[in-house]
């Protein structure tokens, strides 16, 4: 799951330069790109404000992981050592609801984003959501999906991605769905008089097994397969950072994603995008942030495999 | 004149009936009485009257008689010449003086007795202050003696006695009396207080003791008061005296042998007897003549030393020697070389020698089992002092270290305990008991001796003992009286609760040595084990909820099992007095979350997503989410893996391809300027 990563594109103009393509400003030397960039600028894929809502997504989202699942595995030893590390389940309670609220000010500052960005690029919603950086999945992605399976089984090549994949796509609906689901349950869970107003009490036990058991898919889902998609993918090891700097080596965006690359050199747009590289302290920075995530991440699949195989109760 | 009345009914009584046997008989049947009548009124006709006297030994005496007076007597019904038998017959007015009366004529035994005693003698000797039967009995209006007028009325006896034996009179002060204040003692003792001051008409007079008319000295053998009688004397009132004094004789010596014991007097002094108990002052001192050397020993080497002062200073300072070390014989020289057994503290203790006997204790030490300890290992033997005394062993805060003694681990009780419960006297120490008592020093705390009784501890498995569970509620209640009367009416009572499982008490919970405060976190952590070793099912689901994990995080401010069901009153929840009826469950939620409703109050407080038949919807909405969960994963993972090859394919390719472009730079950089190879840069 992402944030979501609209550029700011005018559409119009962008879907027909790139159906009739000129000027290859690139020289295919072989599969894997150019030799030579034309300098050493980075393709710039998402704004400063994708970038920091991916960081208070993360950061919320490890925090209500943590202490959600303390309490959700409290029948392990180290539930209990992770509670008090967390300052006791009051307080620990109280950082799970402070992150929900992160998290709901995330989203709800990405839907005004959302807004900010139909209205400044677009004009119309058909417009932002049927253009061809959609995020909304298209027969395109049904056949890139299709094309991706037979390039696993060695029966086609890799397809020529656009700007979001289908994967992508799924990440980022998930992310609805579980702001919706997760955060719909947990606030009957915070406010449970409120809610037992009209809903029957029984409600919060079920609204607690949904809180529950989506929470595990989610924390399960994002930090094995989007951490393989996205991040930890043999290709791009150790770590691709691109959601953390912005940017992407042009190489890459190339490799990655052939079809944008097309169309933005299509369209004679590509150097709108392009940026000078971070300086390496900044990116190193951004790799120890990244880092600590994933590795915070990683442990929690662990706790979660330990306790659901071995602790069950 | 204030005759009681009911003296005066029967006087009339006893008219009516002169009246109807003078109706009824002839005149010659009233011959008798009227000649009697006939013979007192020829002498009525001079000394009724009240004027007449006489000269007698220089001294005007009355001739007086009261005729009425006379008339009442028990002698009423007799002639004046009957006892005056001298005057039979003779002319009137007859000579003077009369000879004296003898009433021996009729009262034979008595007059016998008279003539033996004491003032019998003194008259035969002629000692002019020797007693008459008048002297004490009065002449003419002698009444019977249960008449309280009759001057022999057990109360009057002491001033009849004391006209002559008390202080300051002359056969007091000129005849051989070894008693002095004989009255005032004798008004002083317990027996004169009971007489005279309560008005106790059993309570003994001079006669008692001495007789009425046998009086001897004591050093007449056949005296009543002499060294052989006394006793028998004393018990007349005093039966099974014995059985009061057989801590010093045995009952059947007083009998066998009563001259090597001392009799009553010996102690209780005549005449001076108190309501106390009597110092033997004396034979302690016979024993100490000994036994205060401090290198004494008995027979088999131990020390018989005995320090005066740790019996002064004890519980039993005013008991003698030989009231413990009973069996001694007095008229040996060692009196104590007739004992035979160990004190026998019973002997006193006879309540806690019953406990004692029925006690694990008292069993093992009837068996002569060197576990078994004996009264003193608690009580100590000659320093022993009330549980009062904080010096004391058995003094509240001593009484832990006391009992540890044995029951510590690796001593000897412990070590032959075959029960669960494990280094009792340090889990004491740490309960609220423990530091109620040792660190407080609260000395009404309960320690060992409130729950297992002081002498009749037994094991909790005696359905005697107090710790056995049926009794434990009371034992508890002793003090917990308020808890105790919640808990007889909980479902847990077997008041209740008719069941052939076992119910829970106190220590169930409480535990019985580790006894924590309710309010302290580890005491409600380890609650819903407590309940969970019954409630096994019940408890599990608990912990599926909020309440039961952030419990088991080890945080006390989630609702815990009393919390609803309430900690002594538990009740089912289909009584309508439970916490959780239909009527308080709203309130019970409240107490945490104050704004609760009734629909709030319909959270399953124990539900589970592994009962499909009791919670179908939560079984569904587990295994809804469930499947959700392994169909994203098993796509997702799928999908990882497949891409997994491609994606290190495309590594080594990239690599390569890496590799190559160096390559190239490296032979563009000998031909041309080292411009662009910054491709590689990953």
């Amino acid at each position: 799951m992402q944030d979501a990563k609209h550029r700011l594109d005018a559409s119009a103009e962008y879907r027909r330069a790139a159906l009739a393509s000129h000027e290859p400003e690139v020289i295919a030397s072989d599969d894997w790109g150019p030799a030579a960039p034309p300098d050493h600028r980075e393709f710039v894929r998402f704004t400063r404000l994708h970038r920091t809502l991916h960081a208070c997504m993360i950061v919320s989202f490890l925090s209500l992981a943590l202490t959600g699942l303390s309490l959700k595995f409290s029948y392990t030893a180290w539930a209990a050592v992770l509670s008090h590390l967390l300052g006791g389940f009051e307080t620990a309670g109280f950082i799970h609801r402070t992150a929900a609220v992160v998290m709901f000010g995330t989203f709800i500052t990405h839907i005004v984003d959302l807004f900010r960005l139909k209205k400044r690029e677009y004009g119309t919603w058909r417009g932002l959501l049927l253009g061809p950086n959609t995020m909304i999945p298209t027969r395109t992605d049904f056949r890139e999906f299709l094309a991706t399976m037979k390039w696993f089984v060695g029966m086609g090549p890799r397809p020529q991605y656009g700007r979001w994949t289908y994967w992508e796509k799924f990440d980022y609906f998930a992310v609805f769905w579980g702001v919706f689901v997760i955060g719909g349950t947990g606030l009957a869970l915070w406010f449970p008089v409120l809610f037992t107003r009209f809903l029957p009490g029984s409600f919060i036990n079920v609204a607690t097994a949904i809180h529950s058991d989506e929470a595990l898919l989610a924390t399960g889902f994002i930090f094995t397969v989007h951490f393989f998609n996205t991040h930890l993918r043999p290709e791009k090891f150790p770590m691709d950072t691109t959601v953390f700097t912005g940017h992407m080596p042009l190489t890459e965006l190339k490799r990655d994603k052939p079809r944008e690359y097309q169309a933005l050199v299509e369209t004679g747009r590509l150097h709108e995008y392009l940026a000078e590289p971070h300086p390496a302290i900044v990116v190193k920075a951004f790799r120890v942030f990244a880092w600590v995530a994933l590795s915070i991440g990683f442990s929690v699949v662990v706790w979660i495999i330990y306790a659901m195989l071995f602790a069950y109760r | 004149m204030a005759d009681p009345r009911q003296q005066a009914g029967s006087r009339r009584l006893a008219r009516s009936a002169l009246l109807l046997l003078a109706l009824l008989l002839a005149l010659g049947v009233a011959y008798v009485p009227a000649q009697a009548d006939d013979v007192n009124d020829t002498c009525l006709a001079c000394h009724g009257d009240k004027g007449m006297t006489a000269r007698r030994a220089g001294r005007t005496v009355s001739l007086f008689v009261d005729g009425r007076k006379f008339a009442n007597s028990v002698h009423g019904s007799l002639s004046c010449t009957n006892c005056h038998a001298d005057l039979e017959g003779k002319e009137l007015p007859h000579g003077t003086p009369v000879a004296r009366v003898s009433c021996g004529t009729c009262h034979s035994d008595e007059g016998k007795q008279h003539a033996r005693s004491l003032h019998g003698q003194a008259l035969a000797r002629g000692d002019a202050l020797a007693p008459h039967c008048v002297d004490c009995h009065g002449n003419h209006d002698i009444v019977p003696v249960k008449d309280i007028r009759s001057r022999v009325a057990p109360l009057n006896i002491p001033m009849v006695c004391g006209q002559c034996h008390r202080e300051g009179t002359p056969v007091q002060r000129n005849r051989n009396i070894a008693q002095h204040n004989i009255l005032e003692n004798f008004s002083e003792s317990i027996h004169g207080q009971a007489l005279l001051r309560k008005g106790l008409v059993v309570a003994p007079n001079c006669t008692s003791c001495h007789t009425a008319h046998s009086i001897l000295p004591h050093t007449e053998p056949a005296s009543s008061i002499s060294r052989a009688n006394i006793t028998k004397t004393c018990t007349k009132c005093h039966a099974e005296i014995e059985m009061v004094h057989r801590k010093t004789i045995r009952g059947e010596l007083w009998e066998k042998k009563a001259h090597v014991l001392p009799v009553c007097v010996d102690c209780h002094q005549p005449h001076k007897i108190r309501n106390l108990f009597y110092p033997q002052g004396m034979a302690d001192a016979d024993c100490l003549h000994c036994h205060a050397d401090q290198h004494l020993r008995s027979e088999d080497g131990r020390s018989v030393f005995v320090r005066a002062s740790d019996v002064a200073g004890s519980r039993h300072a005013k008991v003698a020697c030989s009231q413990c070390h009973s069996e001694v014989n007095a008229s040996r020289v060692r009196p104590c070389e007739t004992i035979t057994r160990p004190v026998d503290c019973t002997q006193c203790h006879a309540e806690a020698g019953l406990q004692y006997q029925r006690s694990t204790h008292g069993q093992l030490a009837a068996r002569s089992d060197p576990n078994g300890p004996s009264c003193k290992e608690c009580h100590g033997t000659h320093r022993v002092l009330g549980r009062q005394d904080p010096n004391s062993p058995s003094f509240p805060i001593n009484v832990p270290e006391l009992c540890g003694r044995c029951h510590q681990p690796g001593h000897k009780a412990a070590l032959r305990y075959t029960g669960v419960e494990h280094q009792i006297i340090s889990r004491y120490e740490e309960s609220i008991h423990g530091k109620g008592l040792l660190k407080s020093g609260l000395t009404v705390t309960a320690t060992c001796t409130n729950c297992h009784t002081a002498h009749r501890e037994l094991p909790a498995s005696d359905p005697d003992s107090t710790v056995n569970p049926k009794n434990v509620p009371s034992t508890c209640g002793q003090c917990h009286h308020g808890i105790q009367e919640q808990f007889v009416n909980s479902v847990h009572s077997a008041t209740v609760t008719r069941t052939g499982q076992p119910l829970p008490v106190c220590s169930d919970c409480h535990t019985a040595h580790a006894i924590q405060r309710a309010d302290q976190d580890q005491f409600k952590l380890e609650i819903m084990n407590k309940c969970g070793r019954c409630h096994a099912a019940i408890t599990k689901t608990y912990f599926d909820t909020y309440h039961g994990k952030v419990s088991r995080l080890g945080y006390t401010k989630t609702a815990k099992c009393y919390d609803c069901h309430g900690a002594h009153d538990i009740l089912k929840v289909t009584d309508p007095r439970s916490h959780l009826s239909r009527a308080n469950v709203v309130e019970t939620c409240r107490k945490c979350h104050h704004d609760a409703t009734r629909r709030f109050a319909g959270y399953l407080t124990h539900a589970t997503h592994h009962d499909p038949k009791r919670y179908p919807f939560l079984f569904w909405t587990f295994w809804g989410m469930t499947s959700l969960l392994i169909g994203t994963f098993v796509v997702g993972g799928v999908h990882t893996l497949l891409w997994l090859p491609r994606a290190f394919q495309m590594r080594r390719e990239l690599r390569a391809h890496q590799a190559r472009e160096a390559r190239r730079a490296l032979g563009k950089a000998f031909d041309d300027s080292p411009a662009e190879d910054d491709d590689a840069g990953r």
